[in-house]
C-alpha cells in the first residue's frame, strides 16, 4: 500500500536551538530540516535566529546568512539567485517553491519553516536527490526530432505555433511540481510527473517536430500518463506561474483525438 | 520513491533504464476515455433511476411489478446499470492502481474489482428482466 506515515528512520527529532545574534533587534526565527548522512541518527530540525537588519529579503539570503554567520554545516542548493536556475528548490511554509523569489515577509508569521522537496530520497539537509526525476526529463527525449532533409538555415515555424510553445519552454526544471503530486508520491517510480509531461507536451505542440505520434506513443500508458487525476498541486505551487495540469489535459485530448 | 542509494539491485542499472522499464504498455485511453462517457451517460440514466424508485416508493406489489415491467422503465434500467457498474469498475481500478503497490496483490485486487463489478451488473440485469418480462413468459 502507500505509505501515509514516516519510516522510523526517517521521523524527526528537536533539534539544535542556535543562539540569537547578539545585539539584534530585529529577528526572525527559522526551523530547518537537518540530516546527515554520515551520523546515523533521524532527522531533527534546528532552530536558527537570524539579523533582518543585516540580511537581504529573501528566504535564501536568510539561509545563506545562517551558512556564513551560524552554523557553515546547513546544506543546501542554489546557484543563481533569481529564479532562473531552479537549484533552491524547497518546501518552505508547507509550499514547494524557489528560496531566492520568496520573500520572509511573505512567509506570514512565527517561525519560517523549511523542509526539503517533499517524498525524495535526501542526501543531506535540504538537498533531495532528483536523479530519477532527470532521468525521467530524459526518458520523453526533450530535443527537436525531424527525419525531412535539415533546412540549410532554420526549422520555420509561424508566430502562432510559436506562441503554442509559451507557458511551456519557460519551465526551469525545478521539480517544485512533481515532487508535490500525491500521484506522484505514490507512484514516483513509473509516472513520469507534471514537469516531465509539462516538457513532453511543449515538444507534442512544436510545430516543427516531426515526432508527434511516436512521442504519444511512449506516454501512452496507464501509469506513465494517465496517473494524472487533475489534483492541481503542480499549478498551485509553480514558483514560475505555469500550469503542467493544463498540459497534461492536452495530452490526454490529444490521446483521444487520435483514437476516436 | 526508489531509494537509489540503500538499494543496489536497484542501484546498478542506470536512472534512465530505471525509469523507461519495460516501455509504455500502448493502452490507457480507452479506459479514460470511457470512464469520461459512462461519466456523461450516468447524469440522464441516475436522474431517471431515481425517478422510478420515487414512482416505486409506496406503491402496491402489482403496481410496482407494473411500472418495472413497462418497457422503456426496464430498458432505462437496464441502461443505468450497465453504466454506472462500469464507471465504477473503471474508478476502483484508478483507485486499486494508485494505492496498492505490491504486485500480487495489485493484481489480485484488480480481478477481484472486475468479477465484482460483473457480479452486480448480471445480479442487477437478472432481477430487472425476471420482474419485466416474468408475466410473459410465466
Amino acid at each position: 500500500m502507500a505509505q501515509f506515515t514516516l519510516p522510523k528512520n526517517s521521523q524527526y527529532t528537536e533539534g539544535k536551538s542556535w543562539p540569537k545574534p547578539a545585539g539584534a533587534t530585529n529577528v526572525q526565527e527559522f526551523r530547518i530540516y537537518r540530516w546527515n548522512p554520515d551520523d546515523g541518527a533521524n532527522p531533527r530540525i534546528d532552530t536558527y535566529y537570524v539579523d533582518r537588519d543585516d540580511c537581504g529579503p529573501m528566504v535564501l539570503d536568510a539561509l545563506l546568512w545562517i551558512k556564513n554567520n551560524v552554523d557553515s554545516t546547513l546544506t543546501f542548493r542554489r546557484s543563481c539567485r533569481e529564479g532562473i536556475c531552479g537549484s533552491c528548490a524547497m518546501n518552505i511554509m508547507g509550499g514547494n517553491t524557489l528560496a531566492c523569489t520568496l520573500g520572509i515577509d511573505d512567509c506570514g508569521d512565527g517561525a519560517i519553516k523549511i523542509y526539503p522537496l517533499p517524498h525524495m530520497p535526501v542526501l543531506k539537509d535540504l538537498v533531495p536527490d532528483l536523479t530519477s526525476f532527470f532521468a525521467q526529463h530524459a526518458s520523453i527525449e526533450p530535443w527537436l526530432q525531424t527525419e525531412t532533409a535539415e533546412p540549410e538555415t532554420e526549422w520555420r515555424q509561424t508566430p502562432e505555433d510559436r506562441s503554442k510553445l509559451d507557458g511551456l519552454y519557460e519551465c526551469i526544471l525545478c521539480a517544485c511540481c512533481t515532487t508535490s503530486c500525491p500521484s506522484y508520491w505514490w507512484n514516483g517510480d513509473r509516472f513520469l510527473g507534471p514537469a516531465a509531461l509539462l516538457q513532453a507536451y511543449r515538444w507534442l505542440i512544436d510545430s516543427r517536430d516531426e515526432n508527434t505520434g511516436e512521442r504519444l506513443d511512449n506516454l501512452h500508458d496507464p501509469f506513465r500518463l494517465y496517473r494524472c487525476h487533475t489534483i492541481m498541486n503542480c499549478a498551485n505551487t509553480c514558483p514560475k506561474g505555469l500550469n503542467p495540469a493544463k498540459a497534461i489535459a492536452e495530452i490526454k485530448k490529444m490521446m483521444v483525438a487520435r483514437a476516436v | 520513491m526508489a531509494d537509489n542509494r540503500a538499494d543496489t539491485r536497484v542501484s546498478m542499472r542506470t536512472p534512465l533504464a530505471r525509469v523507461k522499464g519495460l516501455g509504455a504498455a500502448g493502452h490507457g485511453v480507452e479506459h479514460w476515455w470511457l470512464h469520461r462517457v459512462t461519466a456523461v451517460a450516468n447524469i440522464p440514466l441516475v436522474i431517471a433511476f431515481v425517478i422510478v424508485v420515487a414512482a416505486l416508493a409506496g406503491s402496491s406489489y402489482q403496481d410496482a411489478i407494473a411500472i418495472v415491467s413497462h418497457p422503456l422503465v426496464a430498458i432505462l434500467l437496464i441502461l443505468a446499470v450497465v453504466s454506472v457498474t462500469n464507471h465504477m469498475r473503471l474508478g476502483m481500478q484508478i483507485v486499486i492502481e494508485d494505492y496498492v503497490h505490491d504486485k500480487g496483490l495489485r493484481v489480485v485486487a484488480v480481478i477481484a474489482n472486475n468479477f465484482y463489478a460483473a457480479v452486480i451488473a448480471v445480479a442487477c440485469l437478472y432481477a430487472i428482466l425476471k420482474v419485466s418480462l416474468g408475466r410473459i413468459l410465466v
